[in-house]
């Protein structure tokens, strides 16, 4: 009885790190996206503000039920994402809720959120929205298809489906890291990682420069406030799960820091490097290249 | 001016089922704004800082004044530093700059606009257009005095007025809100009445309920 509430706090522990750890990276990620166009860039707290003004607003208006259960859902697709998967591995506490088939949850979990939106930006009845949906959804089935076969490639390596022991085995060294030793897998989760970050060359879809910034184009006060938490949960979330996949885990929050911000580099860079993609390019570029080389890592698995 | 598109009309379905449509109720909704009051204390003082230092600017671009809020993102003068971003949704903006001349087309979609944007809002009135018609004082289409149809925070002269005079009144009214006396929207839905009868006298299609949201 009284582990599951020393796990319930330390879970509660765990999202607010990880919510300020996300939210830290946004204000520096946006800040170094400003200082390569020559700009000096928002403050590095501005997204704090951001979301205490939204909670601030006096007045919001309704659409239906819909329309507040989506930003619980979208927020439900973060915490669950986090929270079913060992955050510092060799801990009992942070290893939080996670389980032996925690991997296949995760999978589910990546799309749940955007399933929820969509229901919510449909009930919100704005044209943009249901646009912005559908490119959304379009994108992410594009993206889980390498996705998946870059788990499936790496569930089979280990034959493993618990996350906890894909990292237990990368432990000692760089060498053991998957990155390194199943480079194919490698090659296919980095590459659906791009645009599992939404980041530049795949951001369409919410894009403020486009159609009027997609899905949540109706949402505001509270219930934004609520889609921009999971906006800092949701790519910490992810981080930690590639980190866990291919790098070997972290054993201290220290080394989970730099290695999630190390991660996130590779996005930012692609990012402020390649202009965006409409969505159909997107989805032809992931059915092509990515696409081969996730179906060739299973093949490699298996041969 | 035809109306048709907001009458009461009955469409059939592929089955031939009647579906009565009624695009004012269904499109729009009406009622009145209410005075929100702010809340005492420190509470609010907290809020109205983050609300002053988090300026959502709605990129709506009513005039040629437009041009001059394009170089505040770029590095020359890159607002962003202090806290405002632009936000293409009414929904989720604070500020609502009136970018120079307004003509009466425009109008109705400003206050549209307006009213969708969610309590507490600010208007910024850019140049000398929106205080006394500027060069357009005696057209037939624009208005001349953007006080009487939308409650105004910040006036910023000109015509047009450099991005550095915008930035000054950026700070202007973030030192207002932060003293507590941006109560636009707390204003306008106390002299609702007023700002609508002055709104109606100029737009004479008038086919939006009273206040949509």
């Amino acid at each position: 009885m009284d582990t599951i509430w020393i796990k319930l706090l330390f879970s509660l522990l765990t999202i607010f790190i990880v919510l300020n750890y996300g939210l830290l990276l946004q204000g520096v990620v946006r800040k170094i996206g400003a200082r390569v166009g020559r700009r000096y860039g928002i403050r590095w707290y501005q997204p704090w503000i951001d979301i205490i003004k939204n909670y601030a607003k006096r007045t919001k208006i309704t659409h239906g039920i819909m329309y507040y259960i989506a930003p619980a859902f979208r927020l439900t697709g973060g915490i669950g994402l986090l929270l079913f998967m060992p955050v510092i591995y060799g801990t009992d506490m942070f290893s939080n809720f996670s389980f032996t088939g925690d991997l296949l949850l995760l999978l589910y979990f990546q799309f749940f959120g955007v399933l929820g939106m969509a229901l919510g930006a449909a009930e919100g009845g704005h044209p943009y929205s249901a646009m912005g949906v559908s490119r959304g959804l379009a994108q992410v089935t594009a993206y889980e298809l390498t996705l998946t076969l870059g788990i499936i490639a790496i569930a089979v390596q280990y034959q493993t489906l618990s996350i906890t022991e894909i990292v237990a085995a990368q432990q000692g060294g760089i060498a053991n890291w998957t990155i390194i030793t199943n480079p194919l897998a490698g090659i296919a989760l980095m590459l659906a990682f791009l645009a599992a970050m939404g980041r530049s060359p795949f951001d369409v879809v919410i894009a403020p420069q486009e159609i009027p910034i997609g899905p949540p184009t109706e949402f505001h006060s509270g219930l934004l406030g609520v889609l921009q938490l999971n906006r800092a949960i949701f790519p910490a979330a992810k981080l930690i799960l590639f980190m866990n996949l291919l790098f070997g885990g972290a054993t201290d929050w220290g080394t989970l820091i730099i290695k999630t911000f190390l991660i996130y580099m590779w996005s930012v860079f692609v990012g402020v490097a390649f202009p965006r993609f409409r969505v159909d390019q997107s989805i032809r570029w992931y059915l092509f290249i990515p696409l081969i080389i996730g179906v060739l890592a299973v093949l490699f698995m298996k041969f | 001016m035809s109306k048709e598109h907001t009458e009461k009309r009955i469409v059939y379905s592929p089955d031939g089922e009647p579906i009565e449509i009624d695009p004012i109720k269904d499109y729009f909704e009406g009622g009145r704004p209410e005075i929100r009051n702010p809340r005492n204390g420190i509470i609010e003082k907290f809020a109205n800082w983050a609300r002053s230092e988090s300026l959502w600017i709605l990129g709506f671009g009513t005039g040629c004044g437009a041009i001059e809020m394009r170089p505040l993102m770029t590095p020359r003068f890159d607002a962003y530093r202090f806290g405002y971003q632009w936000r293409p949704t009414p929904r989720q903006s604070s500020v609502f700059v009136i970018s120079g001349y307004l003509s009466v087309k425009t109008l109705k979609r400003v206050i549209r606009s307006y009213e969708q944007m969610q309590n507490p809002k600010f208007v910024v009135a850019l140049g000398s257009c929106t205080i006394n018609g500027g060069m357009y004082y005696d057209s037939y289409n624009t208005i001349n005095r953007l006080d009487h149809y939308l409650p105004v925070d910040v006036y910023i002269t000109g015509c047009m007025p450099r991005p550095e005079a915008l930035l000054a009144g950026f700070d202007h009214l973030k030192r207002k809100i932060k003293e507590g006396r941006g109560e636009g929207a707390n204003k306008y839905a106390e002299n609702f009445d007023w700002y609508k009868a002055n709104q109606k006298k100029i737009i004479k299609d008038w086919d939006i309920p009273d206040y949509n949201w």
